[in-house]
């Protein structure tokens, strides 16, 4: 099968607009006929169930949580970019698009990252009527900061809190279309599986997370705005209920699964305490702005910070990319301070920790400036690590944040089954190998407000109006099959909890899937995986029973799903002989520790086709080819 | 630390729910109090107990999920904290505790420590929100908002949605959630236009879904998370009012 991008000719510029026109549309008064179904609430999901639904759609929005604004999106602290050069500094469409190409370590589409740049200056507009009360000047106009990876300032923000805002705006947009009758909500139900006819997606099996009931719903579409899979690390940023069952159920059903080996590991996370820890908490990368990060010259220095005098600090960051400082792109960081606490100079009590230290922005700026900017997540640090960061500099350290893997979509986000679209960071789009700062709240709501709602409307107009319901009997398989998988978790007479196996994985991911990956590490991991999903399907136990709410159930189906989309990391990092972005093979670095790439023979999207549990999945490549923006190594020095 | 947990197990809406007591050692003063309710159910589980069910998603204090009754309180003994940011260091070695779910007539008992909040969602879907399709919006520098008029939206806006104002009040009113959303969008220029149908359909909403009447006890500002003031239960009043005299409450 050739991947088929569906990537519009012409210049760069003019490529959205002419697609745009040349896409098919359906009639308003034809709309109504079609249902769409959209699973995920968060920026991708509520911003797409609202705008297909103000242009006349039946839309149906599915959520596990109670209620759609739960999404994890509403966790995103720091802002979201925009090229509208409001401060005068230079930013431009094309920047932006450079800029998330570079980032991205040349392994994103350039058409899809131009039309991001280009969709971001309506976001902010559409957001802005939607009341998101994102910072302001004096003057009444919207302020901007600079954010990860960027040298202009083109981030929107409201205070620590962007995401909230952003998808409260798009929840409410969603629920005024509730009133309106053109959404049906669906909330503590859970996809557990998609339903293909004739080659395209007509429908999702879902389980009532309260009755247990599990239920067919058809629709023409489907749309996955189900967020990353980060969780398969067991610690991550990642709220807990973030999982890939809905879109590993996809692939067991024909989507390609594209680079999943591409995980963001963020800088700048509360370091883990105990073996307790349930998850990572996140700094915003905002800190970084003011904060700057350091640790001792000498090895094995256990002074308290303010002991160390300024002479005996190495300012890493400052000192090895003296152009973008602390404000390198996240890869960058990470794999800077893994570097320095490897060496023996990391601080705290386990030494995995480098200091983001205030002292100096708080005596330049003072110290209400600093509360105005970053008061919310000093209050969160000090609630978490009992420390006061105004006094003593913050101990960070990386975590698992992001996923850029995801389905393979083209240009339309539409994945390889017919009717079946992904949006947000369910997808792999438009990140390459590493996302830059306040990028994906952009992503998500490009996708879900601007470029869902021309796209699909050219695939429903060639589909004809019959109506599509639950009566066929794919829709009766699938639900049986759903129904055994349930019973089955239940029946393993096992002794340890899904939690336990879960961390194991965790571990082993974190150890040779993470931010250093090598051959013999991954090859390892995949033996090590393999023994660790056998483990869990003879060893685990459920209690309980499937017709109450019951939350060892629904995490044995996403564990189980976790142990799957291990392997298929782990096989796709150990054929990418080449480091990029968050992706590192300690095989392939620079004399001086940076990533190496292989453009001749890596420059390419993987794309895996699932060939059945007891075949290896195939690898498809999607060639990317640059015009715009020179491949070239990347330096911030 | 060595602690004694009671905790309220109901198996549904239609059964009756007791206090069940539980003792737990071992509990690190680092752990957040989600985390300790972990262990104790990883115990649960290597005993053949079903696990103790209770919500919580981001455990950053901002998704809304989580929320108990703890020791009388919502969300625990410290102030301006969802439950996931709560930490045990905040309890003493040898404490008992009490755990229970919100108690309101508008938010029912799922199981355990879990409620249905989706009240919540009808009362915003009657009103909280500026109508406005995508793609026609203007630039947005054109929308001039003074700095201390977006700094008040922003405040009344940081509502989690997680009911403690509700659990709280002894009413089980749903005053300060509906006057944050009220406040946030009459800040605005944006949500003029809808100000008083807003206001008035919201409330209709809210005394719909069964949340009672609120008498200012205040009790919901002092257990909010998110420190959300009163005052905008003072506004939302104002708002209320000037709607209902208005001839243009259509």
């Amino acid at each position: 099968m050739i991947l088929d991008a569906k990537i519009p000719d012409g210049p760069i510029q003019d490529k959205w607009s002419n697609h745009k026109f040349r896409l098919k549309l359906v009639n308003p008064a034809n709309k109504r006929k079609f249902n769409i179904i959209v699973v995920g609430t968060g920026l991708a999901g509520a911003s797409a169930a609202a705008s297909l639904a103000e242009l006349g759609y039946n839309v149906q929005a599915f959520c596990f949580h109670d209620s759609p604004r739960r999404a994890h999106s509403i966790a995103a602290q720091g802002g979201i970019n925009a090229a509208k050069n409001y401060q005068n500094d230079g930013d431009s469409v094309w920047r932006l698009f450079y800029d998330t190409v570079k980032g991205g370590d040349y392994r994103a589409r350039e058409a899809n990252v131009y039309r991001l740049a280009e969709l971001s200056v309506n976001i902010i507009d559409q957001c802005v009527a939607q009341g998101v009360p994102f910072a302001r000047e004096y003057g009444g106009l919207l302020e901007n900061r600079s954010f990860g990876g960027a040298q202009v300032s083109r981030t929107f923000y409201a205070r620590g809190q962007t995401g909230q805002q952003l998808l409260l705006g798009a929840y409410q947009a969603m629920l005024r279309q509730v009133e309106l009758g053109r959404v049906t909500l669906f909330p503590f139900h859970e996809m557990l599986d998609l339903v293909v006819i004739d080659g395209a997606a007509k429908g999702i099996v879902t389980r009532n997370l309260i009755t247990g009931e599990i239920r067919s719903h058809a629709a023409h579409a489907v749309l996955l705005a189900t967020g990353g899979y980060g969780n398969v690390y067991y610690l991550s940023t990642n709220a807990k209920g973030s999982n890939a069952t809905a879109i590993w159920r996809a692939y067991k059903r024909g989507a390609f699964f594209a680079n999943p080996c591409f995980t963001q590991i963020h800088p700048t996370c509360i370091p883990v305490s105990g073996h307790y820890q349930s998850k990572l908490t996140l700094m915003s990368e905002g800190l970084r702005n003011d904060g700057r990060v350091w640790v001792p010259k000498q090895v094995g220095d256990k002074r308290p910070p303010d002991q160390i005098p300024e002479d005996e600090r190495d300012y890493f960051l400052e000192r090895k990319y003296p152009a973008f400082g602390n404000l390198v792109p996240r890869d960058v960081a990470a794999r800077s301070i893994k570097e320095v606490c490897d060496e023996g100079r990391g601080v705290g009590p386990t030494g995995m920790a480098v200091y983001l230290d205030f002292a100096d922005a708080i005596k330049r700026l003072g110290r209400h400036v600093i509360e105005e900017r970053y008061g919310n997540l000093f209050e969160m640090y000090e609630r978490i690590t009992n420390e006061n960061p105004y006094h003593t500099p913050m101990r960070i350290y990386p975590a698992v944040h992001y996923t850029m893997g995801g389905l393979w979509v083209d240009y339309n986000l539409m994945t390889t089954i017919p009717g079946l679209y992904a949006l947000g960071e369910c997808n792999f789009s438009d990140h390459g190998a590493n996302r830059l700062g306040a990028s994906a709240l952009m992503q998500g709501l490009a996708d879900g407000y601007f470029i869902i709602p021309y796209t699909i409307g050219d695939y429903l107009a060639g589909l004809g109006f019959e109506k599509v319901t639950t009566d066929h009997p794919a829709f009766r398989q699938a639900e049986q099959e759903v129904h055994e998988r349930t019973k089955k978790f239940l029946a393993i007479p096992g002794k340890r909890s899904v939690d336990e196996i879960h961390r194991e994985l965790g571990r082993v991911m974190w150890d040779y899937v993470g931010m250093a990956r090598s051959a013999e590490g991954l090859r390892n991991a995949i033996d090590r995986i393999r023994e660790i999903r056998e483990e869990f399907w003879r060893n685990v136990r459920v209690l309980g029973r499937d017709d109450h709410l019951n939350e060892s159930l629904e995490k044995a189906g996403r564990v189980a799903d976790f142990l799957e989309l291990a392997e298929l990391i782990a096989v796709d990092a150990l054929l990418r002989n080449e480091s990029c972005g968050g992706h590192f093979r300690v095989e392939y670095q620079t004399p001086d520790g940076e990533a190496l790439r292989d453009d001749e023979h890596y420059a390419y999207v993987a794309a895996w086709q699932y060939q059945g549990d007891d075949q290896p999945p195939q690898l498809h490549k999607e060639p990317l080819h640059f015009e715009y923006v020179k491949l070239s190594q990347r330096s911030y020095k | 630390m060595n602690l004694t947990l009671k905790i309220w197990r109901q198996p549904n809406a239609h059964t009756r729910g007791q206090l069940v007591t539980y003792s737990i050692s071992g509990v690190s003063p680092d752990m957040s109090f989600l985390e300790m309710l972990d262990v104790l159910n990883q115990q649960l589980i290597h005993k053949g107990e079903e696990p103790v069910a209770f919500l919580s998603d981001c455990r950053e204090g901002i998704c809304g999920s989580c929320g108990l009754f703890i020791n009388g309180r919502a969300h625990g003994p410290l102030s301006g904290t969802a439950t996931c940011q709560l930490h045990m260091r905040a309890f003493k070695d040898g404490d008992t505790i009490v755990i229970e779910p919100w108690r309101a007539k508008g938010f029912p008992v799922i199981r355990d420590l879990v409620v249905d909040r989706s009240a919540f969602d009808r009362i915003i879907q009657a009103g909280g929100y500026i109508s406005v399709n995508t793609g026609s919006a203007p630039d947005a520098n054109a929308i001039l908002i003074p700095k201390s008029a977006a700094d008040a939206a922003f405040d009344a806006a940081a509502c989690i949605g997680c009911g403690a104002c509700v659990a709280t009040c002894k009413n089980a009113s749903a005053m300060l959630f509906v006057a944050a959303k009220v406040s946030h969008l009459a800040y605005l220029p944006q949500g003029q236009p809808e100000r008083r149908r807003r206001v008035l359909n919201m409330v209709a909403a809210m005394d719909r879904e069964g949340f009672g009447s609120c008498t200012l006890t205040g009790a919901c500002e002092v257990e909010c998370p998110k420190k959300i003031s009163i005052s905008h239960i003072v506004r939302l009043n104002r708002e209320y009012l000037s709607a209902v005299v208005s001839d243009e409450a259509d």
